[in-house]
């Protein structure tokens, strides 16, 4: 009971400063719609708009585009984390393609694959496996070198080493290249949308922009964040059962 | 000891390791000609000076590590690279934190190196458990475990796949007083059970002479034997042989010897005008 009254107040605490600063005339009362507003178009929205479909077809974006992207970075953070030689070659350009914002290559990504759905999975696969090679690599390159040597003094060889010492060791760097992935994917979500997306999270928002519609806008950001947020505590909770071998400050 | 001496399983021949000088600086030599030979069932321990490279010599006998000039060698055959019959023991222990104390130290018998039938492995992994005092913590995990317990699973791990040879290196540099002590009398045990030809790097003159038979006094880098002692105590030994007069003038000898290294290595590193 306690607990779930110390996890609840942060929000309690938020939804009360809102209200407050929503009647406290210190804002325009047109620009800060209040809490109960919100709710209330939430519940239009849902029941009798559009936003069941648009919470299915970002959810479905976000997922394919953090899928591929995990997939194929936890690939290439192998390679780059064990290879020192490969990693000196490419790492500029990682970090280089990493540093550019997704927003940047819309335009770029309409010329070559349109706006369809691919145009917008592109724009989050390529937000997500930028994150994620970068936290592979890096876990990948910091495995201690004693396990290496341990696994060759007991008789391993170079396959057995990587199936049985590496991998193991590279499970909870791929859980957080997935949570980092999934992040970015959905900070990334609103960008990828504008390529002319009709439905979806981003595109509710963005309708609702050029309207005017507070109250809508706030329903699309908050609706991303619980989102974002339930797919980040499965995660955790599936994470902290196959890493619980670790030793760990926090 | 045995009559007739063994057969000579590990030389050093004309052993020296250098490795290249930084930024146009010479080459840093840090073993100098260094040749003798380990026998069969011997126990030797290898001391000297923090830093002066007896770990380095440990290294080339593991494998890990291949001498510039010279040659390190088992029964006439060049040492190329790690393998099961030369087990090693680190003083950070490597203990396998995402396996259970169980699948530690079945490891070894997992690999290919090792096929042995699974009902044989299960067999020698509680054996080897039992033998290390684990029997209680089977499926726990290393975050559980205190320094001393991860070595003796470290240990197990390492007898597990039977190697011929054991060598550790200061293995017991990062325990306490009293675990140090226990571990050294647990190590003679299961030597006593099951004999394998050791050698020992250590820091402690006390641990060499009532292990060993056979002391190596190295000399301050780049190392170069100073000594070699043979260890007139029999085994098995106890904890008694610590108040025997012969083990108090050995280790003074022994002492003096690896103090004057140590002085040397001082005067070394003090500018010169």
């Amino acid at each position: 009971m306690r607990r779930a009254a110390l996890i609840a107040s942060p929000w309690v605490v938020i939804v009360l400063v809102w209200y407050a600063i929503a009647y406290s005339g210190l804002v325009n009362p047109a620009l800060i719609p209040t809490p109960h507003a919100v709710a209330a178009q939430f519940w239009e929205q849902l029941v009798h708009a559009r936003l069941p479909r648009d919470i299915l077809m970002s959810t479905q974006r976000v997922l394919l585009g953090v899928v591929c992207g995990i997939t194929v970075a936890v690939p290439v953070g192998f390679v780059l984390g064990w290879y020192p030689s490969i990693r000196a070659f490419i790492d500029p350009l990682i970090n280089f393609f990493r540093a550019l914002p997704p927003i940047a290559l819309i335009p770029l990504v309409v010329v070559y694959f349109g706006i369809g759905e691919i145009a917008k999975v592109v724009i989050l696969f390529y937000a997500s496996f930028f994150a994620g090679v970068i936290v592979m690599y890096e876990g990948i390159a910091q495995i201690s070198p004693i396990y290496v040597r341990v696994a060759r003094t007991l008789g391993a060889t170079d396959a057995e080493l990587f199936r049985k010492v590496v991998v193991p060791l590279a499970v909870p760097h791929m859980l957080t290249a997935l949570r980092v992935a999934l992040g970015v994917a959905w900070a990334t979500l609103v960008a990828s949308e504008l390529i002319a997306a009709q439905q979806g999270l981003g595109a509710l928002i963005q309708n609702a922009a050029s309207f005017f519609q507070l109250d809508i806008i706030y329903v699309g950001i908050i609706c991303i964040g619980l989102i974002a947020l339930a797919m980040d505590l499965c995660l955790r909770a599936v994470g902290n059962r196959l890493v619980s071998w670790q030793e760990r400050i926090a | 000891m045995t009559s007739a001496p063994s057969p000579p399983r590990i030389a050093f021949d004309r052993v020296s390791l250098e490795y290249p000088g930084r930024n146009g600086a010479p080459p840093v030599r840090v073993v100098d000609d260094v040749s003798y030979a380990i026998r069969q069932g011997e126990f030797v321990s290898v001391i000297g000076p923090s830093g002066c490279g007896k770990t380095t010599m440990m290294n080339m006998v593991a494998g890990f590590v291949r001498p510039s000039a010279g040659a390190v060698t088992l029964d006439g055959k060049s040492i190329d690279g790690p393998g099961p019959d030369r087990g090693v023991i680190f003083q950070e222990y490597g203990v396998f934190p995402w396996l259970s104390v169980r699948d530690n130290i079945a490891f070894g018998l997992t690999l290919g190196a090792n096929r042995a039938a699974a009902a044989e492995r299960d067999a020698i992994v509680e054996r080897y458990m039992r033998l290390m005092g684990l029997a209680d913590f089977a499926d726990a995990y290393p975050k559980t475990l205190s320094g001393g317990m991860r070595q003796r699973l470290a240990i197990a791990r390492a007898y597990a796949v039977r190697p011929e040879f054991l060598l550790m290196d200061e293995p017991f540099g990062a325990l306490d007083a009293q675990t140090r002590s226990a571990m050294q009398d647990l190590l003679l045990d299961v030597l006593a059970t099951e004999r394998k030809t050791v050698m020992l790097i250590t820091h402690s003159v006390e641990e060499a002479v009532y292990l060993s038979s056979r002391i190596i006094v190295m000399t301050a880098r780049p190392t170069r034997i100073r000594e070699i002692v043979d260890v007139p105590f029999g085994y098995p030994r106890d904890e008694s042989l610590h108040e025997a007069p012969e083990f108090g003038e050995l280790r003074s000898h022994i002492r003096d010897l690896v103090m004057q290294e140590y002085a040397a290595q001082a005067r070394q590193s003090q500018p010169t005008t």
